[in-house]
């Protein structure tokens, strides 16, 4: 989950976060190197007091600084259209969950075999127990079986929200009277946080997501309760 | 027939691929499987053969539709207001 002074992505929870952030790392290490050598020569350049008036061209500079920052750009495209076909591959999801966003909470449906709904919303600062996370607790997460294809299909009952978790990777818009699918596995259990990511009106950042990810028993013991709750 | 139908039911985990809607917009997978259901339905029964059939549908846009879409769906039905043709 997010810690403060964080950097970086929080650690992928999912195959595809991984390879997002592996990227992003090769990437920024591209970015590093080029914005170091170009103020090294910014330095270099307005720190000498020797000056050169008579070259006025040069072919073979020319070709290496336009070859070589086309070979950087493929070098970066590559591996970018690799995960983004990744994303899109067909998966055979074992689950379907229905997140739908409300103004100010969200509700899952899990209607595979029986209706399976409920409500989601952030547990207030002053109802907290200790070790839980401000702004970020629910009193019903969004449980799911560990290392199985899910599909969520994200919606909304009044305005624009947008289902987010960092961990997963993922975030989809939720638009009223539209059905966005996305897809995820957990590569292992934990507990996942994410905030709506679409500005909904005055308790935007008071409508956390919590997914829950465990082993099939467990999941399947949590599914029975709830339906008897309900 | 009936035979395959029964077990593929039996072995529904969730919503298979459709490869009529392969992006992210599935609004239409869901409406699509409610109107094929509902005619499945009222067609079969027409004929006075065995609705079982229909179930398949029933199954796929329950496990893709909302909730609170289907209740309004079976509302305008009941009122004869349904947008779509059955």
């Amino acid at each position: 989950m997010a810690h403060p002074s964080q950097l970086g992505f929080q650690d992928a929870a999912s195959p595809v976060m991984e390879e997002l952030l592996h990227f992003h790392d090769h990437t920024l290490m591209i970015v590093f190197l080029i914005s170091t050598l170009v103020l090294y020569i910014i330095v270099a350049m307005v720190s000498t007091k020797l000056t050169n008036k008579y070259v006025l061209d040069s072919q073979e500079i020319e070709i290496v600084w336009t070859v070589l920052p086309a070979v950087i750009l493929i070098l970066i495209a590559l591996p970018s259209l690799r995960i983004l076909y990744l994303m899109d591959e067909i998966n055979d999801p074992h689950l379907t969950i229905k997140a739908m966003g409300h103004q100010w909470y969200w509700s899952y449906e899990y209607t595979d075999y029986e209706d399976l709904g409920f409500d989601s919303y952030m547990i207030p600062t002053q109802d907290l127990s200790p070790g839980q996370f401000r702004l970020l607790e629910t009193d019903h997460r969004m449980v799911v079986p560990m290392e199985s294809p899910i599909r969520v299909l994200v919606s909304a009952e009044d305005v624009l929200h947008s289902w987010a978790v960092p961990a997963l990777g993922i975030k989809m818009d939720a638009v009223p009277g539209r059905l966005n699918q996305t897809a995820f596995i957990t590569s292992r259990p934990g507990v996942y946080y994410g905030q709506c990511s679409e500005i909904c009106g005055r308790n935007h950042s008071f409508m956390p997501i919590v997914v829950e990810a465990v082993p099939l028993e467990h999941f399947e013991n949590w599914s029975s309760l709830m339906l008897e709750e309900s | 027939m009936s035979q395959d139908m029964k077990e593929k039911l039996e072995k529904y985990r969730t919503a298979p691929f459709d490869a009529r809607f392969p992006n992210q917009n599935q609004t239409r997978n869901c409406w699509q499987n409610y109107l094929d259901f509902h005619r499945c339905q009222k067609a079969l029964t027409a004929k006075g053969t065995d609705v079982t059939p229909c179930d398949w549908y029933q199954r796929v846009y329950k496990s893709l539709c909302p909730i609170s879409w289907v209740s309004k769906w079976d509302e305008q039905r009941e009122n004869g207001t349904f947008p779509g043709k059955i």
